[in-house]
């Protein structure tokens, strides 16, 4: 499984590294934010990009997973 | 129903229904009163804050607007109700303030933030198509950037405090404006008696307007520069459909009320030398993508416990100080017994916009980090 990390990173970089992780293809893709502007611009990138998103949210903190369809 | 309402400003009628709102408003506070295609400009309204507290003189721009600070209590008002505030600092504040200084500086050398640009242009200002033109290449230099690394780094989780330093300070303004003291003879707080500064909208109605505002685009993220680096970046046309609703209905609004001016030059409170106008988005539009958002989306992140995004902000109302102490900001064209009068920057103007693209483009090489990307696991 792949990690990005976009914990603390301003917009657009969460959305951005989470792309690089699609486009080198190696699912299942983990992807941590803190930030629910980050969840949503990981979720609607990600969905754009063909893959299925499920988040989960632990604290104030969500984890997205992204598998491909 | 708070999840559903979260869904729903998260999807693409809400982002459209949002911009469409802002984009009625916008004129509608020009006809009750703010400067002419002005109906909100962020950098404007920031400069005449900057007016009001004497950092600079000019005597035409000076008056605590409340539009700002609605902007950004309605944005804390969202974040509460939502339970997204979230205290953070702590990612390149520095840098940060100096690429807020330097939007800044850009905005004013063509008279204007995104935000206006695109008021500019509902209101019939042609000048504003090569601004944006400008604004469009300069995020796509910081797109650049961004492709190649750039990143100011992570933010951390802070105590609240450091998230309520700029709602605090919005009612510390609330609270001048509404008492309007005299500090000392000749002194702040200073209010325009002419000019654009003295052009304004009813407080009230500045304030509900503005609160509204913050609160939309808080939960929609809406952002003018967002909307154009995400379709460079990575074809997402989201945001952008609300800048469009935006200047969709601005249009209207502007036709309707009779404040549709078409022409290029002597346009409402904007010059008409157009590579000035060109350059100081190109900077603007830099800074901004660099920072991560446009001057309003600054506002409503500090709003809700961005204590970068604060920074940002007080290096912008710092950088309208010195643009009008230090002779930077552009003149207006003007209209003299039918003459025209090209306005535009002074030397020092230009000079500083040079600097200001120099330091972004160096800043853009230089805040790199190579570790940020995924990891096997």
């Amino acid at each position: 499984m792949v990690v990005v990390d976009g914990r603390g990173l301003s917009c657009p970089e969460p959305v951005l590294l989470a792309k690089q992780a699609i486009e080198a293809g190696k699912f299942p893709i983990k992807v941590l934010v803190d930030t629910v502007t980050s969840r949503e611009n990981v979720r609607r990138m990600a969905q754009f990009s063909g893959c299925v998103v499920e988040v989960t949210q632990q604290g104030d903190e969500f984890e997205l997973m992204l598998r491909k369809k | 129903m708070r999840d559903r309402l979260t869904r729903f400003f998260a999807s693409r009628w809400g982002i459209v229904l949002v911009g469409a709102i802002i984009g009625v408003l916008g004129p509608v506070l020009q006809k009750l009163g703010n400067p002419a295609n002005m109906g909100i400009c962020v950098a404007c309204f920031e400069r005449d804050i900057a007016g009001a507290l004497g950092l600079h003189r000019n005597a035409v721009t000076q008056y605590i607007r409340p539009e700002i600070i609605g902007f950004v209590l309605g944005a804390t008002l969202a974040a509460l109700l939502f339970r997204e505030f979230k205290a953070r600092a702590g990612s390149a504040p520095i840098v940060r303030f100096v690429l807020g200084f330097f939007a800044m500086i850009g905005a004013l050398v063509f008279l204007g933030c995104p935000w206006r640009a695109n008021f500019r242009l509902a209101g019939g200002d042609l000048t504003a198509v090569p601004a944006i033109l400008g604004l469009v290449l300069g995020i796509a230099i910081g797109v650049w950037f961004l492709r190649r690394g750039y990143t100011l780094g992570r933010s951390l989780r802070t105590p609240a405090a450091v998230g309520w330093i700029m709602p605090l300070t919005m009612v510390g303004l609330l609270l001048l404006l509404l008492w309007q003291p005299v500090f000392s003879e000749g002194g702040p707080i200073f209010f325009s008696e002419k000019g654009p500064g003295a052009a304004h909208a009813p407080l009230l109605a500045s304030l509900l307007i503005g609160l509204l505002i913050g609160f939309l685009a808080q939960r929609t993220r809406f952002c003018t520069v967002g909307a154009v680096r995400d379709v460079i970046l990575m074809r997402d046309t989201h945001l952008l459909s609300g800048l469009l609703a935006l200047l969709v209905m601005a249009l209207i609004t502007n036709l309707a009320l009779g404040q549709f001016k078409p022409g290029y030059a002597a346009q409402p409170v904007a010059h008409s030398s157009t590579l000035w106008n060109v350059l100081g988005m190109v900077l603007a539009g830099l800074a901004y993508a660099l920072a991560g958002g446009c001057p309003g989306r600054q506002l409503f992140l500090s709003g809700e416990g961005d204590g970068d995004a604060a920074v940002f902000v007080f290096g912008m109302i710092v950088g309208a100080a010195f643009a009008h102490n230090f002779n930077l900001a552009s003149k207006p064209d003007a209209l003299a017994e039918g003459v025209l009068k090209v306005g535009g920057p002074s030397p020092f103007g230009m000079g500083a916009v040079i600097l200001g693209l120099v330091v972004c483009v160096a800043l853009g090489f230089a805040m790199r980090e190579k570790k940020l990307v995924a990891k096997g696991g």
